[in-house]
């Protein structure tokens, strides 16, 4: 056992980059669930997102348009699922799944000729700032949509909890006939929001196949998307709590990988569980004072109910 | 009664065409999408072979992205059920399902990959992949130049032991100094995840990583961090030639497929466990890059002409165990029977093997 194998300026650094794809899918769900829409269809708008991202970026040769790409596609994904819940009035959880299996099927499709190609490279934000010693890997050595993925949360929680449209969303998914009855469009603000989490979950599955791995894979999302859907719930639906679930699993997921390679004697299953486990127990810990779950979630809306 | 004997007849014509069209039906399990660009691609290979081979006189059918475990039941039941002959299911933990299913099936025939458990109507199949795995660690051995080698093991089963001794034992022989650092990653196939353990090996000192899990995101990572070389597994993965990946163990199964296809369809399939190597083609080394010096080439060559023309096995005493208690004398050969039940690390390795 060598613990002094270990780097922690890497080990923070690295579970940034590991907690971002997280960050990114489960920040935009719990902008889609405030407003009352259940989407399991993250994991399918993830794969969607990373393969469209990673293709444009390899076309134009730029990662900022694949990250623009992303969204729209994560996003156009989404649309489908508004229009079969919202319009065609169909179950949320049976469309949810429908997409993610669509998601997967269409990504594997669209990816086909870009297996094995390296993707354009994604600079550090602020360049030589990240050679400060211990600070500059952990707070300047990153690539751009890592901040932006932190400036994302900071915003959906300003305005979730400062601004009218934030009350509004928030009414919406409380109680969406009270909202009908106040005279606001309660199709149009969640066929919205449900735009906004495809475009947040395509961003994240942009960030793995763009700077995580980075490479194209059928399936490379591996299942993140139902971990952001469990830690929206685990989070409370409250914006910085998903930003502590999202880094203590990125860092529990890293630390656990170090902690083996130096070699440290627990037994490998329980490391191997204990992000998840660990996740699970703090988020339940800080949620112990009551559930926030919105009144309306999952439930549909028509005018005339 | 004239209306009958139409019957009848069309009734005939009808089975006579359908005897005309009667098609093999072979169904493939995968535990990984088939653009894995490793394990479950060569297999895919395998089954495109077979349908090459045999053209209209089969159908092959596949289902990919099956979880090991009770679901792949279910799915290996329904393939019976569509009327397949011959079931190749790829992936260990497919062997207590590929067994239940078999026994529910008498008259269909299964292929099981890599397992040891058979029945009459169930084969197993493998290559010997620690072969190759002489061959890397002999590559690794002679270039690292931090003498630490990263090893990603997905689950700790006896196929994946068997790799990690063999490689070990391989890069000792030529670096006395050389260390194995082993991360189980849990996952046959997760990019994001391989990707972090390759990142967490090098980040500790790696220069060489060898990888057990399928896809190629490792080689990404190693390629990311410059002076990392690492092999092609399971797959070439020639798109990261000539380095980071510097050769590579590919897994040919297309003969063996056709082979048992073919068996199939004559009758004259039988039950057998077969485990082949580098001689019978069933193991391929990938081409070695110029990344590598001469020496270390020719080194590598050695050991693997010396494995196919059945000079040398891989395992050869004198080995001891983890624990320093004797397992093979100078110049004793390993059996099969204990290779196959691997369950314990060779002298010289750190950490313990997940129970």
């Amino acid at each position: 056992m060598d613990l002094s194998a270990i780097n922690p300026v890497l080990l923070i650094a690295s579970l940034m980059v590991a907690a971002t794809p997280l960050l990114l899918a489960a920040i935009g769900e719990v902008v889609v669930e405030k407003a009352g829409v259940l989407n399991l269809g993250v994991e399918g708008m993830m794969i969607t997102g990373a393969i469209c991202g990673f293709a444009i970026a390899v076309e134009t040769g730029s990662p900022v348009v694949g990250f623009v790409a992303a969204a729209i596609g994560g996003a156009l994904l989404s649309v489908l699922f508004a229009i079969l819940t919202q319009f065609a009035l169909a179950n949320q959880v049976a469309s949810g799944l429908a997409l993610t299996l669509f998601g997967l099927g269409l990504s594997a499709l669209l990816g086909q000729s870009y297996v094995g190609i390296k993707p354009p490279e994604t600079g550090d934000a602020f360049g030589a700032l990240g050679d400060i010693p211990v600070i500059g890997p952990i707070l300047f050595g990153h690539d751009l949509m890592l901040y932006v993925g932190i400036l994302i949360v900071a915003a959906t929680w300003a305005v979730l909890t400062f601004t009218r449209v934030g009350l509004i969303l928030r009414a919406v998914g409380e109680n969406h006939d009270a909202a009908h009855a106040l005279g606001y469009k309660v199709k149009r603000i969640r066929v919205l929001a449900i735009l906004f989490g495809g475009g947040c979950a395509g961003l994240g599955g942009a960030y793995i196949s763009l700077i995580r791995v980075p490479q194209w894979t059928e399936g490379m999302t591996a299942g993140i998307g139902w971990i952001a859907l469990a830690l929206v719930v685990f989070a409370s639906w409250k914006p910085w709590r998903v930003l502590i679930g999202a880094y203590l699993f990125g860092g529990v997921t890293v630390l656990q990988l170090n902690l083996q390679a130096a070699g440290v004697a627990v037994p490998v299953e329980y490391l191997a569980m204990s992000p998840y486990l660990i996740t699970i127990l703090v988020l339940v810990i800080l949620s112990a004072d009551k559930s926030n779950a919105p009144a309306s979630l999952g439930r549909t809306f028509h005018a005339s109910s | 009664m004239k209306r009958t004997t139409l019957l009848a007849g069309v009734a005939m014509a009808l089975s006579l065409a359908g005897a005309a069209l009667a098609q093999t039906k072979v169904g493939f399990v995968y535990v990984g999408p088939v653009g894995d660009g490793g394990w479950t691609y060569e297999h895919n290979q395998g089954r495109l072979a077979v349908e090459e081979e045999f053209g209209d006189a089969v159908e092959t059918v596949f289902v990919e992205n099956v979880a090991e475990g009770p679901d792949a039941e279910r799915v290996i039941t329904q393939m019976a059920l569509q009327g397949a002959d011959l079931i190749f299911t790829t992936s260990f933990g497919y062997m207590d399902p590929t067994i239940n299913v078999a026994a529910k099936f008498p008259d269909v025939k299964f292929e099981h990959a890599t397992g040891y458990k058979t029945a009459d109507n169930v084969s197993t199949y493998s290559a010997r992949f620690y072969e190759g795995r002489a061959v890397q660690g002999t590559i690794a051995g002679m270039m690292t130049e931090s003498n630490i080698i990263g090893y990603i093991g997905s689950y700790p089963i006896p196929e994946v032991i068997r790799g990690i001794n063999s490689a070990y034992i391989h890069a000792k022989k030529v670096n006395p100094d050389v260390e194995f650092k082993v991360v189980w990653a849990y996952t046959w196939f997760d990019p994001a995840k391989e990707a972090d353990a390759a990142k967490v090996l090098i980040e500790q000192g790696a220069d060489v990583v060898l990888q057990h899990t399928d896809s190629t995101a490792p080689l990404a990572a190693a390629k990311a961090a410059g002076n990392v070389i690492g092999f092609g597994q399971a797959s070439d993965m020639a798109e990261y030639k000539p380095a980071p990946r510097v050769s590579s163990i590919i897994d040919n199964w297309a003969p063996y497929y056709i082979a048992r296809t073919k068996a199939v369809m004559d009758g004259t399939w039988e039950s057998a466990m077969t485990w082949d190597g580098i001689a019978p083609g069933m193991v391929e080394i990938g081409e070695i890059t110029d990344a590598v010096p001469e020496d270390v080439k020719a080194a590598a060559l050695d050991v693997m002409n010396a494995i196919a023309n059945g000079d040398y096995h891989p395992f050869t005493g004198p080995l001891n165990k983890q624990d320093g208690s004797a397992w093979l004398a100078d110049g004793e050969v390993a059996d099969d029977g204990t290779l196959a039940g691997m369950n314990f690390y060779v002298e010289g390795l750190t950490g313990e093997i997940p129970q």
